[in-house]
Order: structure tokens, then sequence, then C-alpha cells
């Protein structure tokens, strides 16, 4: 039972690491309907900016947070403005593919910059552990749920709450039609590329402590975030965040419980099962077809 | 330019338009079977992969060009051919038949994975035929009975009839050859019949083949089991190229690679399959070139432009630095990916379409000839 909720607790953290990757992914495809390859390689360089802040620069982690999350917020914008606005509007295969050029270059340039080895960024909770009664958690862990469950009240203050928002869900429910009724949809794509790659930062940095960055981390993660999103129905927000915990869960226990091999391969089993009963995901909305 | 008068449906679907092609057809035919007496074995070896390569773009343009279903899967239907390969070839079966067995097989996976994709689409069939292939990759790592695990597996020379093959002979390549050929020919023939005329019909509108009395879930299971089919051939002779294999070589990069293949070349035409994979293959062996003679070329024209040799000297090592930093090749991947998607969506043989076009009609060429309507509704969630 001690076990059980030990591998429950790890299994949630991980998972909202992965939640926080398919929020990155929902978030742009919601908006633009592009699939974001390269969301997990947009995470992988917010970790290695973090990183270059606090490990290399020394600032404060915070500080250093705040510069990452920044930095990387303007990075989305300059990737959307140069990769992504030519050719919105083509079909979704050549934004695919022009997405996973897009992770190809990252991950290639940030090997050439900070090599190929793995980094590990000093955190405020990293050698911490809380104990209830013979169950030990550790602070690493604990932080990255904090933080999934923060983010998205922001997110979801943010998309309820303000004209900015409602702009965003205007144009992610139909593009020509926000930009008759005055919304700058150009630019409100340009932010949301933004938001998506701070969160992905966010993700990045919380999971340094956790498995350290390198610069495949974003494919190995990115990856598993997929089934995250799909399995909560690509397009909602709180799908991907339970997908993503989910996926961390069954990931987890298969870790566990099953024998080696399964634990890789897990979540791509149930992904497909529930494909095959639920095209469009647990939480998906189901459209009907026009002719 | 020549005009061709179609007056009938068999001129249209006609294998070669007019004899222009059977004479240019032939030329290239007669060099690519001279070609090993004269290139490098190094070259010939490159031209084998890129038969290889140029196979499984046929094979995945049948899928992903004229049904238009995405996969990022087929580096698993090439690993289910190579294995199938290594495997009879340990019982001493024949090579002809575990050439077919293997294609056979790797159809059979192919129509099994077509089945469950018959409900999805866009994204989330990209995404199924991802985990398809991850799984595939950790059967082969965990079977070890027949796999060998991650150990990998040694293929043993090709025999054929009794008479040894070696993967660097020009047999091999003769074999690689003809299989291309006959898998272009076949594709051809199959794009001319019912089934190819379906598959390109539920690429374009699937609501409208079906209304027009097209089975599209037979199709879509027919393609994925045709386009898998093919690959497995292409993997059976992959296996023997490389006279090894093992779990780690198929992996999703090689998936992407194949995808490359198809877009760099054009992903609506079989001449884009054999074009891309000429540009996937030769960009390794033109890296190295470049890696060579980049540096001095910099310096040289540094020195041109007034720089004293110490300057020169310098660029020349920054230059070799860069040219040999770890990783370059994926950058350039990148950036070539995306330029492709960005200005010539068509591909290398989009290209060649429009350079024709463009002489064809000289004083008249308009810009806009292809260009792509953009669609700003919100397409995939409601079609």
């Amino acid at each position: 039972m001690l076990d059980f909720v030990q591998q429950l607790v790890s299994g949630i953290a991980l998972g909202c690491v992965y939640g926080l990757i398919a929020l990155g992914f929902v978030l742009v495809y919601k908006a633009t309907e592009v699939v974001n390859f390269a969301q997990g390689d947009l995470m992988m360089l917010g970790g290695f900016f973090a990183f270059t802040f606090i490990g290399m620069l020394g600032l404060n982690y915070w500080l250093g947070f705040a510069g990452a999350v920044i930095c990387m917020a303007a990075f989305g914008m300059l990737a959307e403005r140069v990769v992504v606005r030519p050719i919105l509007g083509y079909p979704q295969f050549s934004i695919i593919m022009a997405t996973i050029g897009l992770g190809y270059f990252l991950r290639s340039v940030v090997g050439m910059i900070w090599g190929t080895d793995d980094f590990k960024i000093e955190t405020p909770f990293s050698d911490g552990v809380l104990r209830i009664g013979s169950l030990v958690l550790a602070y690493d862990k604990l932080s990255v749920i904090a933080a999934t469950v923060i983010l998205c009240a922001l997110l979801y203050l943010f998309f309820n709450r303000t004209t900015l928002g409602t702009a965003m869900r205007a144009s992610s429910e139909n593009m020509l039609a926000a930009y008759y009724m005055g919304i700058p949809v150009k630019r409100v794509v340009s932010i949301v590329w933004a938001i998506s790659a701070a969160v992905a930062t966010a993700a990045g940095v919380l999971l340094a402590p956790i498995t350290f960055i390198h610069s495949n981390v974003g494919l190995v993660l990115g990856l598993k975030a997929f089934p995250a999103a799909v399995l909560g129905g690509f397009g909602s927000i709180p799908g991907a965040v339970v997908g993503g915990v989910l996926i961390g869960v069954i990931e987890s226990m298969a870790g566990f419980y099953l024998p080696q091999g399964w634990k890789d391969i897990a979540p791509y089993l149930v992904l497909l099962v529930v494909l095959l009963l639920k095209p469009e995901g647990l939480f998906g909305v189901h459209t009907r077809k026009k002719v | 330019m020549r005009f061709l008068f179609k007056t009938d449906y068999e001129d249209d679907i006609r294998l070669f338009p007019h004899s222009g092609y059977i004479v240019s057809y032939g030329v290239l035919l007669a060099f690519l079977l001279v070609a090993p007496f004269v290139l490098s074995s190094y070259l010939v070896s490159q031209l084998v992969f890129v038969c290889i390569y140029a196979t499984v773009g046929v094979g995945l343009m049948i899928l992903t060009g004229f049904t238009g279903q995405a996969s990022l899967g087929h580096a698993a239907f090439l690993a289910i051919g190579a294995y199938t390969a290594g495997y009879l070839q340990q019982y001493n079966v024949p090579f002809p038949i575990y050439f077919l067995a293997g294609g056979l097989l790797t159809a059979v996976v192919g129509a099994l994975v077509g089945f469950p994709a018959l409900r999805l689409q866009g994204i989330y069939l990209v995404i199924a035929t991802i985990s398809f292939a991850f799984i595939v990759e950790e059967v082969l790592a965990r079977w070890e009975s027949v796999t060998h695990g991650n150990e990998g597996m040694r293929v043993k020379t090709l025999s054929l009839f009794g008479q040894a093959v070696p993967q660097n002979g020009p047999t091999f390549y003769f074999l690689c050859l003809g299989v291309l050929i006959l898998v272009i020919v076949g594709t051809l023939n199959l794009l001319r019949s019912p089934t190819g005329r379906a598959f390109v019909a539920i690429r374009d509108s699937e609501t409208a083949a079906r209304s027009m009395g097209v089975n599209v879930s037979l199709y879509k299971v027919k393609s994925f089991a045709i386009s898998a089919g093919i690959t497995g051939l292409a993997g059976v002779l992959f296996a023997h190229k490389l006279s090894f294999i093992s779990p780690e070589m198929f992996t999703l990069q090689l998936s992407i690679e194949f995808i490359i293949v198809i877009l760099i070349g054009g992903t609506f035409s079989l001449h884009g399959a054999v074009l891309g994979a000429i540009f996937l293959v030769m960009i390794d062996p033109f890296l190295t070139y470049l890696k060579d003679d980049l540096p001095g070329i910099i310096s040289g024209l540094a020195a041109m432009f007034g720089a004293d040799s110490a300057t020169a000297g310098k660029v020349n090592a920054n230059v070799a630095a860069i040219a040999s930093a770890n990783g370059l090749k994926g950058a350039i991947y990148g950036v070539i990916i995306v330029l492709f998607v960005l200005f010539e969506p068509l591909g290398l043989y989009g290209r060649w379409l429009k350079i024709k076009l463009f002489f064809q009609l000289f004083p008249l060429y308009k810009r806009a000839t292809f260009k792509r309507q953009k669609i700003y509704v919100k397409s995939e969630r409601n079609r």
C-alpha cells in the first residue's frame, strides 16, 4: 500500500510535467490548429536557458526562472513569426513537418552550444522530503504538482476572465470570423505561442531536478506528452492535464508492477486502446461533419 | 513542347504518355545499368541506399501522397521486413521465398494497423502510428528468442540460386534497382486501376469518395497493407545491405527520414519519392565534402576580399570548428525541412514541373500557377 502511494505520487508528479507540455500543445492547437511537434524541444531549450541563468551565471533561482520564461516567451513569438505564420492555413501535414524541422534544429543547436552532457539545476527544494508517517515524499515532486495546479488556475482565469483570453477563444473558434470582428488574429496567435513556450519552460525548469536536462530530453518527453494530449482530447485544456497525469501514473505503475519493458510502451498501449474506443479522446468534443 | 491530345480514357492513363518518356527513361536506365562499372564502390553503395529509400518512399507515397493518410511509423514496417529476413535466413530458406514472406507479413501487419486507423484522422493518426512504431521497437528489443534483443542480429550474405551476392557487389545493386523498378511500375499500374483511383478520391475528399460509392474503410486498409508490404520488401534489402540489424536502428528518427524523403521529393508523384531518396542519401557525402573543403573555400574568399593570412587562418579554423561540430547534420536537416515546407511545398519534383511549365508557356507563365489556397476557418475539426 505504501509502495502504491509512493508510486502514485511520483507518477502524478511526472504526469504533471507531461501535462504541462501537453498544455502547450493544446494551447497552440486550440488557437491555430497547429500541432507543434517542437513543444518538447521548447521545453528543453527553456531548461537550458534556466540552467545558463542559474547554474552558470549564478542568479537567484526565482530570478533565473523568470528570466528563462521571458526569454522563451520571446523565442516562442520568434518561432511563430518565422516558421509558422507563413504556412498557417495550409494542410496540417506541412505544419507538422515544419515543427518537426524546428525541433531537429533546436536539438542540434543546443547540442552544439551546451554540449550533450546531462545538466542539473539546483533548486531551493532539491533535497528536502516531506514525511507523513512512513510515507516519504520528495519536495521537488510536490513542487511540480503544486506548480501545475497554480499554472492551470492562472490559465483558466486568463482564458475566462480577461479580454485577451476571450479574443483567443474567439480566434480558436473561427479565425476568419474573429478577424472580421476586429480581433488582431496575428498578434493573438503570437501571444499564444509565447504563452505555450512559457508554459513549456516552466515544465522544463520544474523537471530539471527529476530527470536532468540534456539535448534529447525534449524529444523523449515530448513524445510522452503527445499521448497525454491525445488521451485528453486534443484541444481540451483540462483534458491535457488529466491525460498527462494518467500517462504519468500508468507509466509509473507499469514500471513498478509489470516486467521490464512495459514501462515504456504501457502509455502507448493505453493510448491505442482509448483511440480505438473513443477516437476524439476522453474530453474531446465530437463535432459533426460538414459536407 | 508537345501537345498531347487525349481522346479517350485509355490515353489518359497510359504508362508512357509519349515516346519522349521512353527515350529519357531508357537513357536513365542505361546510365543506371552502367553505373556500378564506372562509379567508385562508395557511390555504388550510396546508390543502393537510394534504391532502398526510394522503395520505402514509394510505399509511403501510396499511403501519404495518394491516400492522404499520414504515417510516422514506417520504420516499424521496415524493421518487420528486415527481421523476417534475418529470422527465416537462419533456417536456410531461399531468398525469393523470405523476400516475399517479408513483404507479405509486413502487409498483414500493415492491414492490422490500418483497421484501428480507420477511425482516426490527422494528428490522431500520426500519434497512433508513432505509438505502433514504439511498440514494435520494444517488442523487437524484448522478444529475444527471435530477435536476439538489443544485441542485434547478424544477417548472412544473400545467396541467390546458390550464388553468393555480397552486399557491396554490382549484383546486389542490380537486385535493389530491379526491386525499385518493379515496385514503381507496379505502383503506376496500381494507380491506373480502380483501386488507385479510389485512393486518390479518398485523399481529395473522403466524403465525396464515400458518396461516389467508394468503400472508404476497405480502401484505407488496402492502402495501409500495400504501403507496408512495399516497405517490408525494402526492409529485407535493408537488412542485407547493413548485414546487421538491431532495434535501435528502427527509431522514430528513421520514420521521420522517410517522411523527409517524400516531403522533399514532392508528395504527389512517384518521381518525388526517387528524387527525395537521392537527396536524403546524398546529403551525407555532401556534408562530409563540405566539412573537408568549406573552411578552405571560405578562407580563400576572405583572402580574396583583402584579409591578411592570419585572419584567413583564423576564419579557416573557426569554420572548420563549426563544420565539424557534433550535430551539425541535425541542424541542417531541420533547416532544410523548414525551408522546403515554407518555400517549396511541392518539393523537388514540383520545382522541376514549374521550370518545365515556365519554358512551355514562356511569355505567358503566371507566377501563381502552383499557389495553394489557404484556409483560415476551422477546417480540420469540422471537416
